[in-house]
């Protein structure tokens, strides 16, 4: 097998500096957004008692379901040995362990009392899925970084393939709590099912490697080292792939609920009468999300790259998009504590929530964004994350 | 030298120490008749000393007879806003944001137009999914069977609110100015919800602020008291009138029990 050398961006550009700039200035305008939200509370967002967890949680739960899914090309180099994914594997680690920053920061910036952070590391129920996660993200912090040592340490190496596998069924089991952090939950109509933890896990390889495939071509095409399409079309058809398989979760959770009469109006609501929800659903988890990077990724479309780019950001929006209808979506459908009757309060039972997010929390979740990529961007200049070339000729020599 | 102070003021005035005597007399009955019934309550109900956990022996719960609920009277949530310190939600400048500990909750039937009211709040289930999901622990149960938040460990991370399915709870959204009361803590960023009047219970009142409104007003729409005494008025109650619980199928074991829903 041909040897292939890493080495670290340059970095000194105009172009990387301002990058490094405007990717800061988000990373700026994320905090004080925190500042801002943390003196007022959170009055000044559009979160309110019916709409809990808003346009925050969007944000952050995309980016922890990203980031598992971004270690997925790594994790396919090490544990099922496909040495073409070797050279690609030091980049997935680093941007898995920058998306899971990001996300956890957006989380727990959020919160009611985010000065009391500590207090969420120092007392534990371990009923509660939150705490599992807390556990989970530490867990995967820790793992993901033994395991870009091995990889960047050729003292450690003998090790990378047991770093590795340990990685990957941690990532696996911590995506699965994330989507019991919804699954688990018995009042909403739309939660409370074990179908959300598989969902999460097939949604993570697609988000996953559309974000690492951007990156990776723009890390390439910035610093002027050769990309081939033998990675490229490999990737792009993996990602096919994970999107059909996402969609298939999708029209399976919505067919179920469709067939139970006691559901019928709270799909109403998603997929026919809630405006807003019922658009992002539509045109963005499903038009955006899937069919259009569908109809690119798998047609002669994606013999140009920036058809291939366009599918990777299209997945993307969709995939927030898809965030959105399910945290908002299911907050926005009233509780039914008594079937069958019209209820009305003064605390809105029985109306429909609408919920505009604010500027606070829009800059919020872009901050936790635009530190997954600050960190990225520095990273890929300290560490030796990148292989120099990865044209055809270089990568068809692996596979020998 | 505040010996000396006494002997000057007394040298000035005297005839001070007499009326001393009399106001220290007439302060001990004054103070006498103020703390007696409240002595006398703690020994009828058995308030809880404050060095003494809340005893499991005791599971206070909540009667609400819907038939008796008056359509437009707001007395429970009133007595409510006032024992606890919460704003009304008609007085607030954010009322989807505004804390209701209990609301007035009205429901048709869409095909008989049959209507019934009632209050809504914290059903104080035996198997709380508010306590289930909450990282820090600061949801709990308390012995005696009120659900609670420890003030000093939520983290506002409104988790319970998700999974509560009486939509009970509420995030304090803004910072509260004085509407505090000294013996109910509350604060920004924190969630909270009905206590059952926990410092009342604790005091020995043996009862609610709601209660005692609706039964000012007329209406004895509400009993509280323990589901574990079978000689208390609220067992005896539902022992008598057939009784429901919101969402039974959850299977929580809620302590409010309604009738005529």
């Amino acid at each position: 097998m041909a040897s292939i050398t890493f080495r670290e961006v340059e970095g000194s550009s105009l172009k990387y500096w301002l990058l490094f700039g405007g990717l800061a200035l988000f990373v700026l305008f994320g905090a004080l957004s925190w500042n801002y939200m943390h003196h007022h509370g959170h009055v000044v967002t559009g979160m309110d008692n019916q709409v809990v967890w808003g346009l925050p949680h969007v944000f952050a739960v995309f980016l922890i379901v990203a980031a598992s899914g971004a270690l997925n090309v790594a994790s396919i180099a090490s544990v099922f040995n496909k040495p073409m994914y070797k050279p690609l594997a030091p980049l997935s680690a680093i941007l898995a362990l920058a998306l899971m920053l990001g996300g956890l920061l957006v989380l727990v910036l959020d919160l009611g009392r985010s000065d009391r952070l500590i207090v969420a590391m120092t007392h534990f129920n371990f009923k509660s899925m939150f705490t599992w996660n807390v556990f989970l993200y530490s867990g995967f912090f820790g793992l993901v970084g033994v395991y870009l040592w091995t990889m960047l340490d050729r003292s450690v190496k003998s090790y990378s393939k047991a770093a590795g596998t340990a990685a990957f069924i941690w990532r696996l089991v911590l995506t699965t709590g994330t989507g019991s952090l919804f699954g688990f939950l018995i009042a909403r109509t739309l939660y409370g099912t074990s179908m959300l933890a598989p969902m999460f896990i097939i949604l993570s390889f697609a988000y996953g490697l559309a974000v690492y495939l951007m990156v990776l071509t723009a890390a390439y095409a910035w610093s002027g080292r050769p990309l081939g399409d033998a990675v490229m079309t490999r990737l792009k058809n993996l990602l096919a792939v994970f999107v059909a398989a996402a969609l298939y979760f999708v029209v399976v959770y919505h067919m179920t609920n469709l067939y139970f009469t006691k559901d019928h109006a709270v799909e109403a609501f998603i997929l026919r009468d809630g405006g807003t929800i019922t658009s992002l659903f539509w045109i963005g988890q499903i038009l955006i999300g899937c069919v259009a990077p569908l109809v690119i990724l798998l047609t002669g479309l994606s013999k140009s790259r920036s058809w291939i780019m366009l599918a990777c950001l299209m997945i993307v929006l969709g995939g927030i998009a898809q965030m959105y209808v399910t945290i908002i979506g299911a907050q926005a459908w009233p509780l039914d504590m008594f079937p069958g009757l019209k209820e009305s309060s003064s605390f809105f039972d029985g109306q429909i929530h609408h919920y505009v997010p604010s500027t606070p929390e829009i800059f919020l979740g872009l901050g936790g964004v635009a530190i997954a990529l600050l960190v990225t961007t520095f990273a890929v200049k300290v560490l030796r994350l990148l292989p120099e070339s990865l044209d055809d000729a270089t990568v068809a020599k692996l596979e020998h | 030298m505040n010996t000396m102070k006494q002997k000057s003021s007394e040298n000035a005035q005297p005839a001070s120490a007499e009326r001393r005597r009399f106001m220290s007399v007439a302060g001990a009955t004054a103070a006498g008749l103020a703390i007696a019934p409240g002595v006398m309550l703690v020994e009828v109900a058995h308030g809880r000393p404050e060095d003494q956990p809340a005893s499991s022996a005791v599971r206070w719960g909540m009667l609400v007879d819907s038939t008796k609920c008056a359509t437009g009277c707001n007395e429970c949530v009133s007595a409510c806003s006032t024992e606890n310190g919460w704003t009304p939600v008609a007085e607030s400048k954010h009322p989807k944001q505004a804390p209701q500990w209990i609301r007035k909750l009205e429901l048709q039937d869409p095909l008989t137009h049959h209507e019934t009211n009632l209050p809504m709040m914290c059903q104080h289930c035996a198997e709380p999914p508010c306590v289930d999901v909450c990282p820090t622990g600061a949801s709990f149960k308390r012995a005696d069977g009120i659900v609670l938040v420890n003030r000093h460990t939520c983290i506002g991370c409104r988790y319970c609110m998700m999974a509560c399915p009486y939509k009970a709870r509420s995030l304090v959204h803004e910072n509260l100015h004085d509407t505090q009361k000294p013996d109910v803590p509350r604060g920004i960023g924190c969630v909270e919800s009905c206590t059952f009047c926990v410092q009342k219970v604790d005091r020995g009142d043996g009862t609610t602020a709601c209660v005692e409104a609706c039964t000012a007003a007329g209406h004895n729409a509400l009993v509280f008291g323990d589901l574990n005494d079978p000689e208390s008025e609220i067992s005896k109650k539902l022992r008598e009138i057939p009784t429901k619980e919101v969402r039974a199928d959850l299977n929580l074991n809620l302590g409010v029990r309604y009738h005529g829903i």
